[in-house]
């Protein structure tokens, strides 16, 4: 118990140190660092949990594919970050306010909150003791029977992503001679070869 | 001492805090406003996965599941969108956005 509360305030402590440099960094690249720190150790309090699955897509998709994809456009943006954070001083009592006030409120709300005993387990899946079925296992008895249509919506919400992101930034560039096979597919004798009458003496 | 619920929540609530305290600190910066909606999507999947696992039901691990996918996919668009912009104008600057509206 000693040992969970260790790495609990462990993990949450770097994360929220993580997560503070996200939004405090003078240079994006950092913030962009800072947060993949931030959710390993989101990732390392799912697994504290229980809920591996989850901590293991967390590494996969958020800090394998989504925070490249944040790293790659800023470095791909040429930017003057400095200039950019001109007016931070400008924006800190109104953020400080409003960000004290969220954080007062979400605290009153946990502290004041009560569960009633008897509906912990009562719910639509309850999960399975650890030891019996792994949580992998758990989840996927689960998403492919009851959720299977959740299951495909989530599919099709990532498929819609991918072709809007590809619509929006593939352009054409003037200028540049492309294969068209149409094109060569509907060529034909009569379109391709010339019979031009060379005159004697004379070249073409 | 036991690590319960709330401490959960409590972290969760930080996070939310320091990602909305983000948007209203970097106003000028898309990219890190950007991240911040990260943070608060995060914040929202540690509350899920901690009531899911408080209350044993299963359900609140898929609707994270969900969560991640919605991220995913709005990370994906808001940087696509962001690159066009500034392949447009040259620059990424958030006050200068409003040109777009029809």
């Amino acid at each position: 118990m000693v040992l969970q509360a260790l790495f609990f305030y462990l993990f949450a402590g770097v994360a929220v140190a993580s997560a503070f440099m996200v939004i405090a960094a003078r240079n994006p690249v950092h913030s962009v660092l800072f947060l993949i720190l931030c959710f390993f150790n989101a990732a390392g309090l799912f697994v504290l949990i229980g809920a591996e699955y989850l901590a293991m897509l967390l590494v996969v998709v958020y800090v394998g594919a989504v925070m490249v994809l944040f790293l790659f456009v800023v470095m791909m943006l040429d930017v003057d970050f400095a200039q950019m954070r001109q007016g931070v001083l400008q924006y800190l009592p109104i953020g400080a306010l409003v960000g004290l006030i969220v954080l007062v409120e979400l605290l009153m709300v946990v502290s004041g909150w009560v569960i009633a005993p008897q509906i912990v387990g009562e719910g639509a899946a309850p999960i399975p003791p650890a030891g019996e079925i792994q949580n992998i296992e758990a989840i996927g008895l689960l998403l492919y029977t009851h959720y299977i249509y959740f299951f495909q919506v989530a599919g099709l919400i990532l498929l819609v992503a991918m072709v809007g992101a590809i619509v929006l930034t593939l352009r054409h560039k003037q200028g540049v001679r492309r294969q068209d096979i149409s094109q060569q597919v509907a060529r034909n004798p009569q379109t391709s070869i010339e019979v031009v009458k060379v005159k004697s003496g004379k070249g073409i | 001492m036991e690590i319960g619920l709330s401490h959960y929540l409590s972290l969760a609530a930080i996070l939310f805090t320091i990602g909305i305290f983000g948007i209203f600190l970097n106003r000028k910066n898309v990219i890190v406003i950007l991240m911040s909606i990260e943070l608060l999507l995060l914040a929202v999947n540690i509350n899920f996965v901690a009531f899911s696992v408080f209350l044993n039901d299963l359900v609140g691990q898929i609707f994270a599941l969900m969560v991640l996918t919605v991220a995913a996919a709005e990370a994906a668009i808001g940087l696509a969108i962001l690159v066009v912009y500034f392949r447009n104008r040259g620059s990424i600057a958030v006050e200068d956005i409003n040109i777009m509206k029809g």
